[in-house]
């Protein structure tokens, strides 16, 4: 892969070279496509850390046409290891849009209706500023010295997007995983400008259990000598395989036993016997690394280090008092929660916390918890009963709404 | 206590017959008990319907009295179909989840048949007058004549219009009288601002009567609860 001149940041190319011919920064190697919203040095990011991010840029994309009353805008919010491609072919791996089931024309989030928009997260590594980007105090990449990003940081962010935009109040902001985090965030934080949200298979804070997952990726990443205290861009090297371990444990938390004894069982990749090695025997095994190193050819080591942190540091309770209803208090926006029963990343306990809060704050809630063995993955996959309940909701708020 | 129906006392008291209950004729396609519900609710209250089902009672209470209402109901068939509604509804259990709502959080919570269903019916109560400051709350009574007849005469546990499973199928698993749920308001100090009784077809019954004769001919009974 770091043969492809596209995806390739290796140390023969300067950074800042490459930004005067090319107009596009290092983080936009992966996908130079995304239309990208710049900030200059005018209007800073105000960051959770204290810091004032200037200049940046958020990638983006869109689908479906905005109303002359700009009343039926969507904004997605992508998880962890998402992007702005909900939609459309992955400019990298060129598969299908990671929210194809969800949206689309006759969807329910329907493209023919509504006016959709996802943002690559602020820290991420699709086109918007994160670690990968050029520092303009050094002319390097960042790496560690991109400040520490938070979940609000990226809402903040997203807010100047739909700003540039010209989208002032949004139908519906919906995201599973760490893309409800931002929901969440989003409902917390511009109430009056979310008429639904939909948080899906997410919390209100990460647990110690979570947190634990994410230390063992960050630590395989950071062991990797490839890695390079964060200058491997520098440096011309990539720390794939770090990263390939912290997604391959990764991944085993999206899924569940059963959903892995499904599909893999105890099966051999090849005959029926053992080969007594260390070789990839088990399809499980196979598959495993199969997902590492799919995953470093569309990610940056130091962004994955960067989200992980603003999803450990994510506490709505906390940034309120210690109460989570004081988060929503007063607020008129209307919530469907939603958990599925074989998530145990975020647990189905950690989305009823969420309603209670809600209740407590007196806002308008809906919950379904929906029937699955797909575990956390499942708001991914094809789940009818995802889908119905989305829709009875999302067409409830559009007529409410006069769409 | 003296403002309370001395439904429990002498033979000859009579039970009010609510003014605001409804007549047949204006039941405009809505069922019945329902609409003896809806004569209860004051316009704009804030409402929450425990086991709302499909979420009917719900929509016809913000239709036609404005209310700000919220549901509780088991099924996520139920729950979807309160979505597409437009309803706030939670998937969740009347036994553990009342628990998290606040004090005094709604004006009126409606329990419908359902008391008979949960495991702990007196906590549950409870929680309804808890929370809300008004408590509607309509039980199948198990002192109705038929009831009383399939017992007495074919030693049978009862299978009737308002009980039609079989006692190895019914989610009911405490059955009441309305005599027996009056004592149960006077346990956990609950005030009965109204009661009535409804027939089999869920029409109230329009009449003064002795309590007997309504824990005897009545297939549901109906109370309208605030806390003492």
């Amino acid at each position: 892969m770091d043969t492809t001149p596209e995806t390739c940041l290796d140390s023969r190319t300067d950074p800042a070279a490459r930004l005067r011919e090319t107009g596009r920064e290092p983080s936009q190697a992966l996908d130079p496509k995304s239309p990208v919203a710049r900030f200059g040095t005018d209007r800073p990011l105000p960051m959770d850390s204290g810091v004032m991010l200037a200049p940046f840029q958020v990638a983006y994309q869109t689908a479906g046409t905005l109303n002359a009353d700009r009343s039926n805008a969507v904004l997605i919010c992508h998880a962890l290891t998402g992007d702005q491609h909900f939609a459309h072919t992955h400019p990298v791996t060129g598969k299908p849009g990671w929210w194809e089931t969800l949206v689309g024309p006759g969807k329910p989030v329907d493209t023919d209706r509504f006016f959709v928009v996802c943002s690559n997260v602020i820290g991420s590594c699709m086109g918007s500023t994160g670690p990968a980007s050029l520092n303009p105090d050094t002319n390097r990449p960042y790496g560690l010295d991109f400040p520490l990003v938070t979940i609000r940081d990226m809402v903040r962010a997203q807010a100047m997007l739909l700003d540039h935009l010209g989208i002032g109040e949004l139908l519906l902001c919906i995201g599973g995983s760490m893309g409800g985090m931002q929901v969440l965030q989003w409902a917390a934080l511009y109430p009056e400008r979310v008429f639904a949200a939909m948080p899906i298979a997410t919390g209100a804070r990460h647990s110690a259990q979570n947190i634990a997952f994410h230390e063992v990726g960050r630590q395989a990443i950071m062991a990797d000598p490839a890695w390079a205290d964060g200058r491997y861009l520098e440096a011309g090297t990539r720390p794939s395989k770090g990263l390939g371990v912290a997604r391959m444990g990764a991944h085993i938390t999206y899924l569940s036993e059963a959903a892995l004894h499904r599909k893999f069982g105890r099966r051999f990749q090849a005959g029926s016997a053992p080969t007594f090695s260390f070789n990839a025997d088990f399809q499980i095994e196979s598959y495993l690394r199969h997902q590492g190193l799919s995953f470093v050819e569309r990610f940056d080591a130091n962004a994955y280090l960067y989200l992980t942190r603003a999803m450990d540091y994510f506490d709505l309770a906390e940034d309120h008092g210690g109460v989570l209803a004081n988060a929503f208090r007063g607020t008129r926006t209307r919530f469907c929660v939603m958990s599925f029963t074989s998530d145990w990343l975020f647990p189905t306990a950690d989305s009823r916390a969420i309603v209670h809060a809600l209740n407590a704050a007196s806002a308008p809630v809906a919950f379904v918890e929906v029937e699955s063995d797909k575990g956390h993955d499942a708001f991914l996959l094809d789940e009818p009963a995802m889908f119905s309940a989305a829709k009875g909701f999302i067409d409830a708020a559009a007529r409410a709404r006069g769409l | 206590m003296s403002a309370q129906p001395d439904i429990m006392g002498d033979a000859g008291a009579p039970w009010d017959a609510a003014d605001a209950l409804p007549r047949a004729e204006d039941a405009g396609g809505a069922r019945v008990d329902h609409l003896v519900v809806l004569g209860l609710v004051p316009p704009g209250a804030r409402v929450l319907d425990i086991g709302c089902g499909d979420g009917t009672l719900l929509a016809l209470l913000r239709d036609r009295r404005g209310v700000d209402g919220r549901g509780i109901e088991l099924s996520r068939e139920g729950v979807n179909a309160c979505l597409a509604r437009g309803l706030s509804v939670i998937q969740g259990d009347a036994d553990t989840d009342l628990a998290n709502y606040p004090d005094g959080a709604f004006d009126v919570v409606v329990l419908s048949q359902t008391i008979q269903a949960t495991r702990n019916p007196r906590i549950v109560l409870e929680h309804l007058l808890r929370i809300g400051r008004q408590v509607i709350i309509s039980f199948p009574n198990f002192g109705h004549w038929r009831v009383r007849a399939e017992l007495a005469f074919r030693g049978r546990m009862p299978v009737t219009a308002m009980l039609p499973e079989a006692w190895y199928e019914t989610q009911n698993i405490h059955h009441c009288t309305i005599r027996d749920f009056v004592g149960l308001c006077r346990v956990v100090g609950a005030r009965i601002e109204k009661a009535t009784a409804l027939d089999a077809r869920g029409h109230p019954m329009r009449f003064s009567m002795p309590w007997w004769v309504w824990n005897l001919i009545g297939a549901q009974g109906v109370f309208l609860l605030r806390r003492e």
